[in-house]
């Protein structure tokens, strides 16, 4: 399985941009949100921590259609069902090179783009936290809408529509966490709930994401 | 593919043929009833005035779009364990009529709590669920109408509407969560309050038993529909290889 | 007999308008739907039979 994860993990990166790609995003993401809501400190301050848990979850969701599309389309998708690989192995190492390449530099780049939006000091550990908690579960969502939709044209469009209610759970307790950090109080029931989602995701999903793969290849 | 050989679909095709004019008339009879009563007969809440009797629209159509999503649940298990056809079919069937009835309570909570709130929409966390079910429909039916394969489609559809549930329930949880941290305190019980006289409550059983009635006939309905579309599909690929 | 809503008029009339109007319409796709599909697959069927 560890063969598989280089692979995806080197076929990322060859395929352009591989980890910076969602970090740009991101980037590009912030300043729209400058723009679009003007540029007062205080302002930014105050959606700061909405703002960056959603383009986070934005970044996430636009290499999700790639997670088993390369391998359905050449056919690799049969071999790995066909392997003495678990299918349910293959979508969590799937979901994990997901997370590798864009969740986690998400949240190294996290504090630089808190520092754009003015979010207050005392929150960009548990920014950075709550993102570490968090992201594996976008992953796991996102190889499980990914897993719906693999072979579907426009399949795109329908994969957020899928995954964006999955991620409101993630996206509450994330907000959240940061929020009650940026005011000074306690985040800690907030983040418990959110790395709670993530480890019962994690450990559920690729079950359902399996389930899909072996119906789409029938 | 050929679905008609199948004991079940023709079965359900037979029972739901004679059943169905008369759920359908039940149910005219017993909606046109409990609503009459409802909006006429019934006194004005000493609190609310007159928008009590939004009371009649909205939480009918609010247990049904819950209703309709706990009725996929059960037939999308019924499927991926048993693969009954008519399940599967019966689950999209009664998709469009849950994301209605989930779309009728947005609409008539929004409008129930304009009075109080002075806006026509607040993110109360009663109302966002539902805002986040009508998601969730409109997910489901999309998958369906996106996969070619029936059988594809209802594995698919199956396991979304599997997966949502829980994600559902933890949205719900997620809501409530939320809004305490907003300090809005827009949170508004739009639900009547906890002493509702007999007078209220009475035709609102009646037309709840209505809507459920309304269900049970339009799910028949559509799923006969369904199930004579798989046929028409199933004859001309047959007529494509022959 | 028409009862007096007050100030609620619009909203009580609206939200059972909506509702009427919604769930009517959803009534009446369901039938021209099912009617449509009968008609189609009896065609389709009466084709068959000359066979």
């Amino acid at each position: 399985m560890s063969a598989l994860l280089l692979r995806d993990l080197r076929l990322a990166v060859r395929a352009g941009g591989g980890f910076g790609l969602a970090a740009a995003f991101f980037l590009a993401l912030v300043t729209l949100v400058a723009f679009g809501t003007g540029p007062e400190g205080g302002l930014l301050g105050r959606i700061a921590p909405g703002i960056l848990w959603v383009g986070a979850l934005l970044s996430c969701l636009l290499s999700l259609d790639r997670i088993f599309a390369l391998d359905w389309e050449d056919g690799a998708l049969d071999l790995l069902a066909t392997s003495p690989l678990p299918l349910e192995g293959v979508a969590a190492v799937k979901a994990l090179a997901h997370w590798l390449t864009t969740g986690l530099p998400l949240v190294a780049a996290a504090p630089l783009f808190g520092l754009l939006l003015h979010l207050p000091g005392p929150a960009h550990a548990w920014l950075v936290l709550s993102l570490l908690a968090g992201t594996p579960a976008l992953s796991a969502i996102g190889a499980f809408g990914a897993a719906l939709t693999v072979g579907l044209r426009r399949g795109g469009l329908l994969l957020s529509l899928l995954v964006l209610p999955l991620y409101i759970p993630t996206l509450v307790f994330g907000t959240e966490t940061v929020r009650r950090a940026a005011e000074g109080a306690a985040p800690a029931t907030p983040f418990l709930l959110l790395a709670g989602i993530t480890l019962g995701a994690v450990a559920v999903l690729p079950f359902a994401t399996a389930a899909a793969l072996r119906a789409a290849l029938r | 593919m050929s679905l008609w050989e199948y004991a079940n679909p023709t079965k359900f095709m037979e029972t739901s043929g004679r059943l169905l004019p008369w759920v359908a008339a039940l149910a005219a009879a017993t909606l046109a009833s409990g609503l009459l009563w409802g909006f006429f007969l019934t006194p004005d809440d000493y609190r609310q005035g007159a928008s009590v009797k939004i009371l009649y629209v909205h939480v009918p159509t609010a247990m049904m779009a819950i209703n309709a999503w706990l009725m996929m649940l059960v037939a999308s298990l019924v499927w991926l364990v048993r693969r009954h056809h008519v399940s599967a079919l019966a689950a999209k069937a009664a998709a469009p009529v849950g994301a209605t009835m989930t779309l009728c309570a947005l609409v008539t909570g929004a409008l129930w709590g304009q009075p109080v709130w002075g806006s026509w929409w607040e993110w109360d966390p009663r109302l966002t669920s539902f805002l986040v079910l009508f998601l969730f429909y409109l997910g489901y039916m999309a998958l369906w109408s996106a996969v070619e394969n029936p059988d594809t489609a209802a594995d698919m559809t199956s396991i979304l509407c599997l997966v949502g549930s829980v994600f559902a329930v933890l949205s719900r949880y997620a809501a409530n969560f939320w809004s305490q941290g907003m300090h809005q305190g827009a949170s508004l019980s739009v639900a009547p309050g906890q002493r509702m006289d007999d007078a209220f409550r009475t035709p609102l059983y009646i037309v709840l038993a209505g809507f459920v009635l309304l269900f049970v006939a339009l799910v028949l309905l559509r799923t006969r529909t369904e199930i004579r579309l798989r046929r028409l599909a199933a004859l001309a690929a047959r007529e494509r290889m022959a | 007999m028409m009862p007096d809503l007050g100030r609620y008029a619009f909203a009580v009339l609206a939200a059972w308008g909506v509702t009427l109007a919604l769930t009517g319409g959803l009534v009446a796709l369901s039938l021209w739907q099912a009617a449509r599909a009968r008609r189609a697959l009896a065609e389709r069927e009466a084709d068959r039979t000359p066979r």
